[in-house]
């Protein structure tokens, strides 16, 4: 089926069967590789993207239901510059292996979006769906406090 | 001539904590892992695996398979051109089944097709029959048996000792997968003349290839492998998955091939932590002084051999942990069952062993009437004792005293007098209230040998080449996220007082093996070869520049700049291409005694956990810890390998275990094998203790293993603390606390 969606502001097309997820769509149909997909469950939310300005996780999501929706992606996030999510986990040392990066960009600006100046606790309950391997979260926790320390 | 004052320390040298260079790609979507590859016209490959732990093939018939629209392939066992085995110590699996399978997953067949569907479909399509056999499944049945890959065993001091306080104690440790983010994946592409170039996601190219070409059965410089974005590692990609698989599908088809596993075929497709049973007996005299320890331990090796020959060495070696004892007898054995096989996980053996030896120092304090910190203390393993086990004589930083003293001396966190659910055992379920709750505190100390031991011949290639355009670093050590890159790169900057430093991952064809990024090695391993060829760059950069000094600009003579840059390597390149070894080590004799190991890294955690003893609900609250580094290349990614480390310990502690029942795992997702989630990972706070090892760049030891050894231990001995309870398995599970008899 033709599915149509705007991703990261531009007009996609593709042509997903009825069984492929958006992750799937994006990633294979469109090669917009940067979300990733770890569990196909929804459990690590390595696959993060907003969907019409909503968080989800696109493994969950089939391609045919984003048909003329707005999609986001982590490449999306930046402009001409990096996400200030993006440089915060750099700079913090938060990425190792990198492979949940780009959900933990996607949900922490979506965060950060809703909620400006989010406590360490709220911090840590919204991101629960993002499993990182390598980290062991106090570098992205670290991170991203240093993006509401002036509140 | 110019005349200028050199500008001092270069930047971004060691000591420093600099900013990875991939950093930018992997925060914005673009760095390229395995599974991201992508050609045009490639296939897609699948793989049939049995469904049984123990079966005979009777019927394969890959006719409907290939009769498939979209199937370009299906290879079965014996289209195996060369070998059809391998292993990463020994070549005993077969690359795809034959007449029997051993373990539940086993591949069986292959099949390449135009998308990941159709592959699907097709593997579905396969015609196979089995006759079910009997699996052997249970450990000491096999070990009874004599269905083993391995025994080890250490027989030292006298034999007769013995002490006044005796405690005894029996441990058991679950089989704890790695779980990287990125599951197992890669592309195979031919190059038209028989051969092919591999990019996989992996942790040691050369010994990747060295597999590969004896199943293709090709000269070894027909195959490549190049080292593609890794999500992860930690033990699970040191063997070979579906490299062999992608290079056969990619040679039959003469077109690239991908492969990327799902989740549930990523637990079947990688080895996992050996699962573990302990037996020990400790004695003492009253005053707390070890005399005597035994132990008996048997790990689980699964199906097919992999490491576990090298895992029941090495628990054994580590079954006396940081400790004084000069009468030790330690058995193990690695047993031969119908179970998914095991290999390397980060900790190797130590924490299967750690998890053991601190219970029973716990138990062993507690019967003298002494602090359980004390008795480790009073007991800890110092630069030159001989190590319990071994005998062998440790001459590197061993500041264990130092560890547990700094530990106990940190802040312990505020008691909790807040009802907020998130602060509770049990979270927003709301199930427990705070006048249940019970904090407990638990110490654990542990060791981890560095780098391949037993006399291996471990080694590391590097090339350093000063250009017009910079340095050049080059390796064939596998970045998997810990740093490696930026450690390089920092050495070679203050080694050579060059800023623009580049370190480029060559294939196996370009530069000889650096060992596998595992064993805490590459540090002082690749490290140690960066340093000592950007030494000998320096060297005849200096004889070529006639100064004593080199800088970004060129070399200095008594501070005046006599041979700018662009003269130095103007017309020629100055390279240099070494292969370190690290100083010799030896295989063991019949008694396990002998010096077997080049360097150690000791640690220490201190657990503080809340217990609803009523509901078996526990929440970590915090956990300190002191490591012993050596000197820090990066500190801030020392801190990183620290916390990821603890992580996956604390994992292991009350979380994640692989349920196997009958030779089948009951678990190969990630909503049934939990991992630790932000909501389940407590403050970390970290010391380290820098003095020099005996070898390595600046001192530096390896990070990555110790944390994960002695966390588990802490967590659960915090537990115990909060219980009275004996909880002697791990993970710890609700029920362990809840329906323990009391």
């Amino acid at each position: 089926m033709r599915v149509q969606m705007t991703v990261n502001g531009e007009e996609r097309v593709c042509d997903a069967k009825g069984s492929e997820s958006l992750l799937f769509a994006l990633r294979e149909h469109l090669r917009l590789t940067g979300s990733k997909g770890a569990c196909e469950q929804g459990e690590c939310g390595s696959c993060s993207v907003l969907l019409d300005g909503e968080l989800v996780c696109s493994c969950l999501v089939m391609a045919v239901d984003a048909h003329r929706s707005e999609v986001v992606t982590v490449e999306g996030m930046g402009g001409a510059e990096l996400h200030p999510v993006q440089k915060a986990l750099i700079d913090a040392g938060a990425v190792q292996c990198g492979f949940c990066t780009p959900g933990f960009v996607v949900a922490a600006a979506a965060l950060l979006d809703e909620n400006p100046a989010p406590s360490s606790d709220e911090m840590r309950e919204a991101l629960a769906g993002n499993i990182c391997r390598c980290t062991g979260y106090g570098a992205i926790l670290r991170g991203l406090e240093t993006l509401v320390g002036d509140r | 001539m110019t005349t200028r004052v050199r500008t001092g320390e270069v930047r971004g040298g060691v000591g420093e904590s600099t900013s990875r260079s991939d950093g930018i790609p992997k925060t914005d979507g673009t760095y390229t892992y395995s599974s991201d590859l992508h050609m045009d016209r490639m296939l897609f490959g699948a793989t049939l695996r049995s469904p049984h732990p123990k079966a005979r093939i009777t019927k394969l018939d890959i006719g409907p398979a290939v009769a498939m629209t979209g199937v370009h392939a299906v290879l079965a066992g014996d289209d195996v051109p060369g070998r059809n085995a391998f292993g990463l110590e020994t070549a005993d699996q077969p690359i795809l089944a034959t007449d029997l399978v051993e373990y539940w997953g086993q591949a069986v067949a292959l099949v390449a097709a135009d998308d990941p569907e159709i592959a699907r479909r097709a593997v579905e399509a396969i015609g196979i029959e089995y006759e079910v056999l009997e699996p052997l499944t249970d450990p000491e049945d096999a070990d009874a048996r004599d269905s083993v890959f391995h025994r080890a065993r250490c027989r030292r001091g006298r034999q007769d000792v013995s002490g006044a306080v005796v405690v005894e104690g029996y441990y058991e440790v679950g089989m704890q997968d790695q779980a990287p983010l990125g599951t197992e994946s890669g592309l195979a592409i031919p190059d038209g003349q028989g051969g092919v170039d591999l990019h996989i996601a992996t942790q040691w190219t050369h010994v990747d290839r060295d597999q590969i070409v004896a199943g293709l059965g090709v000269e070894e410089d027909a195959v490549r492998v190049h080292h593609a974005g890794v999500g992860g590692a930690f033990g699970a990609r040191e063997d070979v998955s579906l490299q062999i698989h992608l290079c056969l599908l990619a040679l039959y088809t003469g077109r690239p091939v991908k492969m990327e596993y799902s989740r549930a075929e990523s637990f079947v497709g990688h080895v996992h932590r050996h699962p573990a049973r302990l037996w020990m007996r400790h004695e003492a005299d009253h005053d707390g002084t070890l005399r005597r320890i035994e132990a008996r331990i048997i790990i689980d090796g699964g199906a097919f051999r992999s490491t576990s020959d090298s895992v029941v060495g090495n628990a054994v070696y580590h079954a006396a942990g940081p400790y004084r004892c000069d009468s030790v007898s330690v058995d193990g054995v690695a047993v031969r069952t119908n179970n998914p096989p095991c290999g390397a996980m980060r900790g190797f053996g130590a924490v299967q062993a750690c998890f053991g030896h601190e219970a029973q120092m716990d138990k062993l304090a507690d019967a003298l009437g002494m602090d359980r910190v004390e008795l480790r203390i009073k007991n800890a393993l110092r630069r030159g004792d001989p190590m319990a086990t071994s005998g062998q004589v440790i001459d590197t930083s061993a500041p264990v005293i130092e560890i547990l003293e700094k530990l106990r001396d940190m802040p312990l966190p505020p008691a909790n007098r807040s009802d907020d659910p998130r602060l509770l055992p049990g979270g927003t379920g709301l199930t427990t209230s705070r006048p249940m709750v019970r904090r407990g505190v638990g110490y654990a100390v542990g060791l981890k040998n560095l780098c391949f031991s037993a006399g291996f011949d471990d080694y590391s290639e590097a090339r350093v080449a000063i250009t017009p355009f910079g340095v050049e670093v080059h390796t064939a050590a596998v970045e998997v996220g810990q740093g490696l890159g930026m450690a390089c790169a920092q050495i070679a900057r203050t080694v050579l007082g060059i800023e623009d430093v580049v370190v480029y991952y060559d294939d196996t064809s370009q530069i000889g093996s650096a060992g596998s990024t595992s064993a805490s090695r590459q540090t002082q391993m690749t490290g140690g070869a960066v340093m000592e060829a950007a030494r000998m760059a320096r060297e005849i950069a200096l004889q070529r520049g006639g100064g004593d000094e080199l800088d970004g600009e060129g070399v200095w003579k008594d501070g005046i700049l006599v041979t700018p840059m662009e003269d130095l390597v103007g017309r020629e390149n100055i390279e240099y291409h070494t292969r370190f070894h690290h100083p010799e080590t030896y295989a063991p004799d019949e008694n396990g005694q002998g010096d077997l190991h080049v360097d150690f890294a000791f640690a220490a955690h201190r657990a503080v956990v809340d217990v609803d003893r009523e509901l078996g609900l526990f929440r970590v609250v915090q956990v300190d810890t002191v490591q012993d580094v050596g000197f820090m290349i990066n500190p801030r990614s020392v801190v990183g390998q620290i916390e990821g480390g603890t992580m996956q310990g604390i994992g292991l502690a009350t979380l994640e275990e692989i349920v196997v029942e009958e030779g089948v795992i009951m678990n190969p997702t990630f909503t049934d094998y939990l991992l630790p989630t932000f909501l389940d990972a407590p403050p970390i706070e970290i010391e380290v203790i820098e003095e020099p090892s005996s070898f390595g760049p600046f001192g530096a030891k390896g990070v990555g293993e110790p944390p994960t050894v002695s966390s588990t231990a802490a967590v659960v001995a915090a537990i115990r603390d909060a219980t009275g309870l004996e909880l002697n398995r791990t993970p710890v599970r609700p029920e362990h606390v809840a329906l323990a008899s009391r």
